[in-house]
């Protein structure tokens, strides 16, 4: 593919609002974990929480979409200067060039399940006052349609849904529609929020961990639940100014075809999405010097993806995943790995696995347990989603 | 962005397939959506099939249909799973149990609550490991949908793709938030290039918003409000397009400014 330049990027997770506070967390190594008490209810697990969510107040024009999931966009859109970054986009380009593309799983499924506990006793309707409010707060549309109004965009806008490889298919789904012309420039990102849905889910999966989730270590319990916002301004060419900038140079994508919520357990899809964004930005795996792992801290997605990467990669390549940091933030994971990378390539270091104590024996791959200093030109990023849907980006650092 | 149909499928009241589609088309038939059909894809194994939810019976019967219908391999076809609510029975079910004092989930309505579930289903199903995207664009889902699977061939990413669009509507309560007409779902093989048994060829494009035209309505009554009533429905006009081999421009409303145009040429007369 032809690389994408961000012209801007930001970021709100459980760790901070914005990339400082990102990037001190990273260095500092400073998780955004805790005991997971939400919505009045104290579950056996860890989560990732922002914190401030209910205190977001949303523009009167913009207030319908009123809802966890949008207030998080809204607050994520607020960081870094990209709201306003993108209002001089919009006059450079035009609003109707600019294409929005965001990935979500849940969106504002939160409204739902408690307009189900408000149901009327007698007819057994939902609250009037959120019926008509179901578009722009549970549909999967809604951060789509929440993100196009609020920056005034008027390209070609979708949300990807493909659970925990929606956010990062956005850049690959960017990267066409800007290619064949259907825009100039793209926001992309990622939006989802913690939910009774997915701590429940999860946990009836039997995939959450009880305490903070510890990515490839030897006595992994499960993920940890996540929830962020993130998002980057993709265009064809360098803002002025910018000496050094982060690309986007490739992707790949692939279903594994094998089971709903459990992975290759070859990691024949995963393979096939990392082989394919080799192939998309012409580089070979000698070029890669960090692999940003999905590596969700569930024994099975950790063990598959090290088979994965073993596959392909001489055991030499440093590899981790930064989801002790942020838990996983599931259908936001894409993008926030992408924005984590992106601070990774410009400040020369790795992350290693945070919370992990000892890596499980039977990887091949070269997980980090600590930060490294390091001039990195390449990173590689899986994804995996539920209904075997990967998904690998290749990042890399432009002077 | 020029692409090519090989292959159809379509269900909905009154309309079994593309066959009774295209008779209902050409034959000037009555429109009889008295009878509402029940899906049951053989493409499911039985025990999958038993639990599967309306959505992954509705998108998987047309899939299955249109890749009958062009012959070719479902293992070399990417696919485009569109669809507005996904999966709104699921959701209800998820969304009851959630409401009691001893909260909880099943694990299996978890991982088919997933907008992607019924992608998922079909690449097992299908056994093809080619990228599949799952989206949604409330009304627009349809447009949304064709634009991504037109992208994907014209950046000679795929050779074919095989693009779903799908919704049904969801029980009550759920259903006041979004009160659809009746379930309705089509799918398109399509491909880069033209092939012996292609229908059509289609040339996509996004309309600025001084050139915006009206979109393209159904003349019968019932039809035009099925289209209005269902996102996946809001493809009828291109459906007819096709079955009367009329070589024309459709239009559709797509968000609320760009509007897409498909102009649609019958391959009879397609070039090389």
């Amino acid at each position: 593919m032809t690389p994408l330049y961000f012209g801007y990027s930001t970021l709100v997770s459980s760790i901070g609002r914005g990339k400082q506070a990102h990037l001190t967390a990273l260095q500092e190594r400073q998780s955004g974990l805790r005991p997971c008490e939400f919505e009045g209810r104290k579950l056996p697990t860890y989560m990732g929480m922002v914190d401030g969510l209910d205190e977001v107040s949303l523009i009167s024009s913009l207030r319908h979409f009123t809802c966890r999931n949008n207030h998080l966009a809204s607050l994520g859109l607020q960081q870094d200067g990209f709201e306003d970054q993108i209002a001089e986009a919009r006059q450079q380009y035009g609003a109707q060039r600019i294409g929005v593309l965001i990935g979500t799983s849940t969106s504002g499924i939160l409204e739902t399940e408690n307009a189900y506990r408000h149901t009327d006793h007698k007819t057994g309707r939902l609250p009037a006052a959120f019926v008509p409010r179901g578009r722009y707060t549970q549909d999967s549309f809604s951060v789509g349609h929440f993100v196009r109004e609020y920056l005034q965009l008027t390209g070609p806008t979708a949300v990807v849904s493909t659970a925990c490889s929606s956010s990062a298919k956005v850049f690959a789904a960017a990267s066409r529609y800007i290619e064949t012309g259907l825009c100039d420039a793209v926001v992309v990102g990622g939006v989802d929020s913690l939910c009774l849905t997915t701590l429940y889910g999860f946990s009836a999966l039997q995939l959450t961990a009880p305490g903070p989730c510890r990515p490839c270590d030897a006595h992994r319990e499960g993920l940890t639940i996540g929830e962020a916002a993130a998002f980057v301004f993709l265009e064809k060419s360098p803002r002025n100014g910018n000496r050094q900038t982060t690309v986007f140079l490739g992707y790949g994508e692939s279903s594994d075809a094998y089971h709903m919520s459990h992975p290759h357990p070859n990691g024949q899809g995963a393979i096939l999405a990392m082989e394919a964004s080799l192939q998309s930005s012409s580089l070979s795996t000698s070029d890669i010097d960090y692999i940003h792992m999905h590596g969700t801290a569930t024994v099975a997605n950790d063990q598959t993806e090290d088979r994965a990467i073993a596959a392909i990669f001489q055991d030499t390549t440093p590899c981790s995943s930064t989801k002790g940091w942020t838990g996983h933030t599931l259908g936001a994971a894409g993008a926030v790995a992408v924005v984590l990378g992106d601070l990774c390539l410009q400040h020369g270091f790795l992350p290693g696995c945070l919370n992990t104590n000892t890596v499980d024996p039977t990887f091949s791959s070269q997980v980090l347990l600590q930060n490294q200093e390091q001039t990195i030109q390449h990173i590689m990023s899986n994804f995996f989603g539920f209904g075997g849907n990967n998904c690998t980006l290749i990042l890399g650092r432009r002077s | 962005m020029k692409i090519f149909v090989h292959g159809i499928g379509v269900l909905g009241p009154g309309i079994d397939n593309w066959e009774s589609c295209r008779r209902l088309f050409t034959e000037q038939c009555s429109y009889d959506d008295s009878v509402t059909p029940a899906p049951m894809p053989s493409t499911l194994p039985a025990n999958e099939l038993r639990r599967s939810s309306d959505v992954v019976r509705w998108s998987l019967q047309v899939a299955q249909e249109a890749v009958q219908h062009s012959q070719l391999d479902p293992k070399t076809m990417a696919t485009v799973f569109a669809s507005s609510g996904g999966e709104v029975g699921i959701l209800h079910k998820i969304c009851q149990s959630l409401d009691s004092s001893l909260p909880m989930v099943s694990p299996t309505l978890f991982h088919q609550s997933v907008h992607n579930a019924a992608a998922g289903y079909w690449s097992i199903a299908s056994g093809s490991q080619r990228p599949s995207t799952s989206l949604a664009c409330y009304d627009s889902s349809f447009e949304g949908g064709m634009l991504e699977a037109a992208t994907l061939l014209s950046t000679d990413q795929e050779e074919f793709v095989l693009f779903a669009t799908y919704d049904v509507p969801a029980p009550f309560p759920l259903f006041d938030t979004r009160p659809l007409i009746a379930p309705f779902a089509i799918a398109f093989v399509l491909g880069k290039h033209a092939l012996p048994m292609s229908l059509s060829m289609l040339d996509i494009t996004v309309l600025s918003e001084h050139n915006a035209k009206t979109p393209t309505a159904m003349v019968h009554t019932r039809l035009e409000s099925l289209r209005l009533g269902n996102p996946a429905a809001r493809g009828l006009p291109l459906l007819h397009t096709i079955a009367k081999n009329l070589t024309t421009s459709v239009f559709f409303n797509y968000l609320e400014n760009p509007q897409l145009q498909i102009d649609h040429q019958p391959c009879r007369s397609c070039p090389d």
